[in-house]
């Protein structure tokens, strides 16, 4: 265990929220908007947490579950990362296995939890989650298994931020490869373009934003903070695994750090902005391409 | 232990012959009681004490009446006395007076499983395996004036006994000695590799029909749903695994495995994973979606087999130790939720009156403790933490990586591929339960059957809740339970270069690790329900309806259903499947009727076995001429056939 893990875990619990800014504010430029204010997820959240509730008649109590399971969650992973130059304050070998599992036990409640309002709509928006994410999560354990490779590490706390600038120009190739397919995937499990659009009004087309239709109030907010810590950790888990800085807590390397995270999130904005969304039946394909470069990367690194 | 035996055997004959009132609870008490008792043999061995041994001689040439625990078999009779137990007291509420035999044929078939695990003789084996066999056909056919039950039947006497067939070959080739006793077959001797490797395969083939690897699972999907749901739960959390038990047996005999018996059993284990898993999806009826889940299981069993095996090939005593340590797991961890899962589903079937997903719905709220215990094996069978099903996935997980770092690119290649199945199957299967769980006790009741369904009794619903917290339980003592894994580990060490149970043992930390993690998610749910309740004190909370896009007219029909939940999957594997669809199209503008119908066969029983049968059928058929009906004539081909041995006797030592 390390307290000091807690320092950073704590500035994600805040940062998280303007990541999100960041990418809508990118997104604005894009368009030639203004946009909406950088902080207004802040503003979302303390305005639905000050609401009360409806809850259908059809639901249960796993409906009311799943808002909790998600911030939960998000919550553990950033327990278990490592982030800026900071070991994570749980790390054991294999914790990024329990990291990506915590996070599926909250899909799964998620999903069932959509199911529980009886919506067709909502069905849908679970039907799909429920195919994408079993495509997407053998996709992100090969990622792990070329970077656990290369830094011949098995905790995360080892893995992140052990490669070198010697690593990269011996793997680079490799290393770029599973860069694409990490980024593919970490815009698969968070909802955002090509598969899916956080700011579709149709739902139809939905697929995150429609199993959580019917949830409001104080659920609406832990369910979009969930969402934006687990954006923040799985971007966090890329730009330690791709950046080779310092290790050990220093002011370079938290600086590194969140410049690498604003980076992400203006990719994130710049993606949303220039690519269309994938057709519905695209997507596997889209997964699938990803899988391939993962395979490649392992090829490259292990031949 | 032989009182164990008593008690079962006793408690079957006595049900069989006592009146119908007596029947219903002497024979499960019988049952209890045995197995009870055998719980107390087994448990002392896993904890490290003597090994007891009993041998007598028996008249039959090769046999001997030879039995004995060790802790291998100490760590099947756990699970198959406590199970069994479970079951009996499930089936005592489930059976209600019906069904004179079935206690005595169930209580046989838990003796002939413990007979199985603990006879150290190769006719004793068989013997108790074709009991075994014989009894579970019996419990399968309860329910015999259905025609599909006889069908199913008699596709598992068949499957069966092709797979014996296998097995008794196998016992020939290995005793070799002049004795079938398994201490005499031991390694040495004057085995070659190809006898060895042939050996293998045997018992991948003659232990794999029972244990349901694909291709050699058809009967598992028609006699499971078949069953009475007590004896489902038995066959599918024990008997299946007792294949994977004659699997290991074989192997710690043989000596070291070269690579290959790694990859046959690596390749086994996947296909069976993914492809059971994805016909588990394409089921509308929640025995036989359970049933094809088993086949899943078996696969990441075989899979951790078979990283075991390749470790142990190449000499690497962590991959043989983290393999195997996380198969003998995952034989215990399945055991216990597919048991849970089963007994919900035949409580489901009680008290909805259906097992058919699409005519259920809404039952949670109906039937609340079968509702949360069928949620708890859900998850667990998904393998999400923090419940017993990740367990024994983390460590194949961690195997799997450690086997990718290796500097051999044989075991990295294995390790790439356990990465890729393992969590393809996983998400699979946490779809194929979101579906099970999410359609049939959740949403609004489809029919009005489903709505009027109402909770099943106490015998049934103490067995799921005792499953349940054993599901919770394992999943957070895991690192407790290595150190019984590292004792077992040394019975299967004929094959490992050297001792891997510290290496196992090494995984405690991961372990320890997981259950933080599992104990966090726990604290933070609880955490954020109370600051979620502190919230809300304050404020309306309001009953409404589920947006709908303002429909006028509302109907449950209109929910999603299992089909649609899973068509995305089944769309993407389209063609591995076969999946057969019948549909009307809506015409006009005011349609009037439109339907639609999806079906989806085993490929493998219609394309393959079918076509085998017909043509073996069409050969033997030439064979009728011999077959006249006269015993007469048969006493003579009796007679001429044992003059052809003594002709043959002679001819070979004059």
């Amino acid at each position: 265990m390390n307290p000091w893990g807690l320092a950073p875990a704590a500035g994600a619990l805040l940062l998280a929220p303007l990541f999100l800014g960041v990418i809508h504010r990118t997104k604005a430029v894009f368009a030639g908007r203004a946009g909406k204010p950088l902080f207004q997820v802040y503003f979302d959240l303390a305005t639905w947490a000050r609401k009360g509730a409806v809850y259908s008649r059809t639901t249960t109590w796993v409906f009311r579950l799943a808002p909790l399971a998600s911030p939960a969650a998000s919550l553990v992973a950033l327990l278990l990362l490592p982030q800026g130059g900071f070991r994570a304050v749980f790390s054991f070998p294999g914790d990024f296995l329990a990291l990506i599992f915590v996070l599926s036990t909250s899909r799964f409640l998620t999903v069932v939890g959509a199911l529980d309002t009886g919506s067709s709509f909502e069905g849908m928006g679970a039907s799909r989650e429920a195919a994408f994410s079993a495509l997407a999560e053998p996709v992100l354990l090969l990622c792990l298994a070329v970077v656990a490779r290369e830094a011949g590490q098995s905790s995360l706390s080892g893995i992140v931020g052990s490669l070198t600038g010697a690593d990269w120009q011996r793997a680079g190739p490799a290393l770029v490869l599973v860069a694409a397919s990490f980024l593919a995937i970490l815009l698969a499990e968070n909802a955002r373009i090509p598969v899916d659009d956080p700011t579709t009004h149709l739902e139809l087309t939905m697929i995150h934003e429609v199993m959580i239709l019917d949830h409001g109030g104080p659920d609406l907010a832990l369910l979009t903070y969930g969402a934006a810590l687990k954006l923040w950790a799985l971007g966090a888990l890329l730009t330690g695994l791709l950046l080779p800085g310092p290790t050990g807590p220093s002011l370079l390397g938290g600086v590194v750090f969140l410049t690498g995270m604003l980076v992400l999130a203006v990719v994130i904005g710049i993606i949303e902005s220039t690519i269309a969304r994938l057709r519905l039946d695209r997507v596997p394909q889209f997964l699938v391409g990803a899988g391939a470069f993962a395979v490649l990367a392992l090829a490259l690194v292990m031949r | 232990m032989l009182a164990a035996f008593a008690f079962l055997i006793a408690g079957g004959v006595t049900a069989w012959a006592a009146g119908p009132r007596l029947r219903t609870w002497i024979g499960p008490l019988g049952a209890v009681i045995g197995c009870a008792l055998g719980i107390a043999a087994a448990v002392p061995v896993l904890l490290g004490g003597s090994h007891p041994a009993l041998r007598l001689p028996w008249e039959l040439p090769l046999a001997s009446f030879s039995i004995a625990i060790d802790p291998l078999s100490a760590f099947f009779l756990l699970p198959t006395f406590g199970i069994s137990a479970l079951a009996a007291i499930y089936g005592a509420g489930y059976e209600g007076a019906r069904g004179r035999p079935s206690w005595l044929w169930f209580n046989l078939l838990v003796a002939s499983m413990a007979m199985v695990i603990v006879s150290r003789n190769g006719i004793l084996f068989l013997m108790a395996w074709e009991l075994m066999t014989i009894a579970s056909y019996f419990l399968v056919t309860t329910h015999g004036e259905r025609p599909e039950v006889r069908r199913a039947g008699t596709i598992y006497l068949i499957a069966a006994h092709v797979g014996t067939a296998c097995l008794l070959v196998l016992f020939l080739l290995l005793g070799t000695h002049g004795t079938l006793d398994f201490d005499a077959f031991g390694p040495g001797g004057a085995r070659t590799a190809a006898g060895a490797g042939a050996i293998f395969l045997l018992a991948v083939v003659g232990f794999g029909v029972k244990a349901g690897f694909i291709p050699l699972h058809v009967w598992l999907p028609e006699a499971h749903p078949a069953a009475p749901t007590h004896v489902s739960a038995v066959m599918s959390g024990i008997m299946i695994k007792l294949g994977i038990y004659g699997l290991l047996r074989t192997i710690s005999v043989l000596g070291e495995p070269p690579l290959w018996w790694g990859w046959v059993l690596l390749a086994i284990g996947l296909v069976s994973g993914v492809l059971g898993v994805l016909y588990a999806l394409a089921q509308h009826e929640l025995k036989r979606l359970l049933a094809y889940h088993s086949v899943e299981n078996i696969g990441i069993i075989a899979m951790g087999l078979g990283l075991g095996l390749i470790g142990a090939a190449r000499h690497s005593t962590i991959l043989f130790g983290l393999g195997f340590g996380a198969a003998l797991l995952h034989v215990l961890n399945h055991a216990i939720f597919k048991a849970l899962l089963f007994f919900g589903a035949g409580s489901v079937i009680r008290g909805a009156g259906t097992g058919e997903i699409e005519h259920l719905g809404g039952l949670l709220k109906r039937m609340p403790t079968t509702g949360a215990a069928f949620l708890i094996g859900a998850v667990a069978i998904s393998g999400l933490p923090p419940l017993n099903g990740f367990v024994s996935e983390f460590l194949l997980l961690l195997g799997s990586f450690t086997a990718v770092g290796a500097d051999k690119l044989s075991v990295g290649i294995a390790g790439v591929a356990l990465i890729a199945g393992l969590a393809l199957v996983g998400g699979l299967a946490a779809a194929c339960f979101a579906k099970a769980f999410g359609i049939v006790f959740l949403g609004e009741p489809r029919t009005h059957e489903a709505e009027e369904a109402r909770e099943t009794g106490l015998l049934l619903r103490a067995p799921m809740l005792a499953l349940a917290a054993a599901c919770v339980a394992i999943g957070a003592a895991s690192p407790a339970l290595l150190p019984v894994l590292a004792r077992v580990l040394p019975a299967v060490e004929g094959i490992a270069p050297g001792a891997a149970a510290p290496d196992l043992l090494s995984a405690r930390t991961a372990l320890l690790g997981v259950t933080l993690a599992g104990g966090l998610l726990l604290a933070f749910l609880l955490l954020l329900g109370a600051l979620r309740s502190s919230l809300l004190r304050r404020r309306p909370v309001r009953a409404g309806i589920t947006w709908d896009c303002g429909y006028a007219r509302p109907t449950p029909r209109l929910q999603y259903t299992a089909s649609s939940f899973a068509q995305p999957i089944l769309g993407l594997f389209a063609p591995m499947l076969g999946t057969r669809v019948s549909s009307v199209k809506p015409r006009g503008i005011f349609p009037s009727a439109a339907s639609l119908e999806t079906s989806t066969p085993d490929s493998f029983r219609e394309r393959v076995f079918r076509p085998i049968f017909v043509e073996v059928d069409r050969l033997l058929a030439r064979f009728r001429r011999i077959q006249e009906g006269r015993v007469q004539v048969y006493v003579l081909y009796i007679a001429l056939t044992l003059l052809a041995l003594l002709a043959y006797q002679l001819a070979r030592n004059p």
